[in-house]
């Protein structure tokens, strides 16, 4: 049900009844490994190339998911995914394998939530019972898509971001208990001009709050009725930017309840510059961490706004802005009866 | 860029000002002093091996440059193919990227990376994507200066 302008406001309960995540050696390195359901050793995934990598990954979280629900394929009506990966050939691949009706989408690092935001607004007008949504993202694919060879010895400056290893599945149906996904807000395209792709949480701050404040405006709650607003991958200059940016819009909003994916993710001591980033980054983040903390009852409502930066190597070459989007969704967790 | 930031709306302007504060600085004069260091070693390893092209081989100072230059780009190549060239760039900077081992390893990196196109439209025509417009504009401006060099000794010849 559409509230305000752009949320969708969710009646039906759907909710994340399984989730699967999966990461590189990079990521097991880090400061919230537990949290993984797999963890992989070798970067290459004993594939022939990082795509393959990366699809692989995909496969396996979405395989874990099903698993953990006890789904089989044939229950799941569809597949939402997509990657950063040229033509999100990856999502693809590994949605051959998985062999369901697929809708593929691209929206860079926000693609995590733009998956379950459209899923769980497909199974709340009854259109499905069972949709598995996912993305996957690695380190050295994006890096030589999106930068320079792995093995280039350039520098990078302090404001670059580190593209997570990994792959976030969500498995959403109905469910009365658990995570239920209450509402989303469907980001706009925002643009203030900056240009340097090594610094894309800069970039990506104002979309975040544009999203923040809208979801807020269109359901008419106060900043303080969720435990937790957790972005996708701002990194240390984004957060800090977009942090600012709330606090001038005097929505009350407090330090404390306001984390960054990229920035739980890995050890302080990993050369990761301002922190993590690429579409597993919000996946890895949410599935795990944060939903084991909302099941062991630390949180209960939580909004997750995953940001996109919406370039393209060429666009930046031709010295275009940095177009960027963010997308929310608000997760409760709904305990069940004890049996 | 001034132009460029005139254009901007007011409220990205704001929001430009908010992000620089917040942006973390290239720290310009430590990564000077890496690069002046590091940079300097790897003419020092530069110097040892020349030196010892011309003690131990028939070379004399002017033909102990190829040499020399080859068994740089040799141990870059070991370097980049086992994965430490990279780190070391990452805390060198212009100290590792000027040298010719900064040449070599642009090559070499980019080789590696498109091997899993084929060695035809992989490898081929991958390997000089970064390395090229080094020879392209290297050449140009050798043409250049030659051709001014050209001129003057005529003109100041006659």
């Amino acid at each position: 049900m559409l509230v305000g302008h752009s949320t969708w406001k969710f009646n039906q309960q759907p909710a994340i009844i399984s989730t699967g995540v999966v990461g590189g050696p990079f990521e097991a390195n880090g400061k919230i490994a537990n949290d993984f359901d797999l963890l992989h050793e070798d970067l290459w995934l004993e594939q022939d190339s990082f795509e393959q990598a990366q699809q692989k990954m995909l496969e396996e979280a979405a395989e874990i998911a099903m698993d953990k629900a006890q789904i089989s394929k044939g229950q799941i009506e569809f597949f939402i995914g997509g990657d950063l990966i040229n033509q999100i050939t990856p999502t693809t691949f590994a949605a051959k394998t998985i062999g369901v009706p697929y809708l593929g989408l691209f929206s860079a690092c926000a693609t995590s939530v733009e998956s379950l935001a459209l899923a769980a607004s497909i199974i709340d007008n009854n259109g499905a019972n069972h949709i598995l949504t996912g993305t996957a993202s690695h380190n050295a694919a994006a890096e030589r898509q999106f930068r320079y060879p792995t093995e280039y010895g350039g520098q990078k400056p302090p404001t670059a971001q580190w593209t997570v290893t990994g792959s976030g599945c969500a498995l959403v149906g109905k469910s009365e208990t658990g995570p239920i996904i209450t509402s989303a807000t469907i980001g706009k395209v925002i643009d203030m001009g900056l240009t340097d792709p090594f610094n894309m949480g800069g970039a990506m701050a104002p979309a975040a709050v544009d999203t923040i404040i809208r979801h807020l405006h269109d359901l008419k709650v106060d900043v303080s009725h969720y435990d937790l607003i957790i972005t996708g991958d701002l990194g240390k200059i984004g957060h800090e930017a977009s942090f600012d940016l709330l606090v001038e819009q005097n929505i009350g909003i407090k330090k404390e309840q306001y984390l960054d994916c990229g920035l739980l993710i890995y050890n302080d001591e990993q050369p990761v510059h301002s922190g993590g980033s690429g579409t597993a980054c919000s996946a890895v983040v949410t599935y795990g961490h944060i939903l084991n903390r909302m099941k062991n009852g630390e949180l209960k409502r939580v909004l997750f706004v995953a940001t996109g930066s919406l370039h393209s190597p060429m666009s930046v070459q031709q010295k275009e802005t940095i177009p960027c989007i963010a997308h929310a969704v608000s997760i409760e967790y709904k305990a069940g009866d004890v049996t | 860029m001034t132009n460029k930031k005139k254009k901007l709306n007011p409220k990205a302007q704001h929001y430009q000002a908010i992000q620089k504060k917040n942006e973390t600085k290239r720290p310009i004069f430590t990564n000077c002093l890496k690069a002046f260091f590091v940079g300097g070693f790897v003419c020092f390893i530069g110097q040892l091996i020349s030196t010892f092209y011309i003690y131990f081989f028939d070379f004399t100072e002017q033909t102990a440059g190829n040499p020399t230059v080859a068994t740089l780009i040799i141990i870059t190549m070991f370097l980049t193919g086992f994965g430490v060239y990279d780190h070391i760039g990452q805390f060198a900077g212009a100290g590792t990227a000027v040298p010719v081992t900064g040449f070599a390893n642009a090559v070499i990196s980019s080789a590696i990376e498109h091997r899993t196109e084929g060695y035809i439209l992989g490898v081929g025509t991958n390997m000089l994507k970064l390395a090229g417009p080094v020879i392209v504009y290297g050449v140009f401006s050798a043409f250049i200066i030659a051709l001014i060099k050209t001129i003057f000794s005529q003109f100041l010849g006659s």
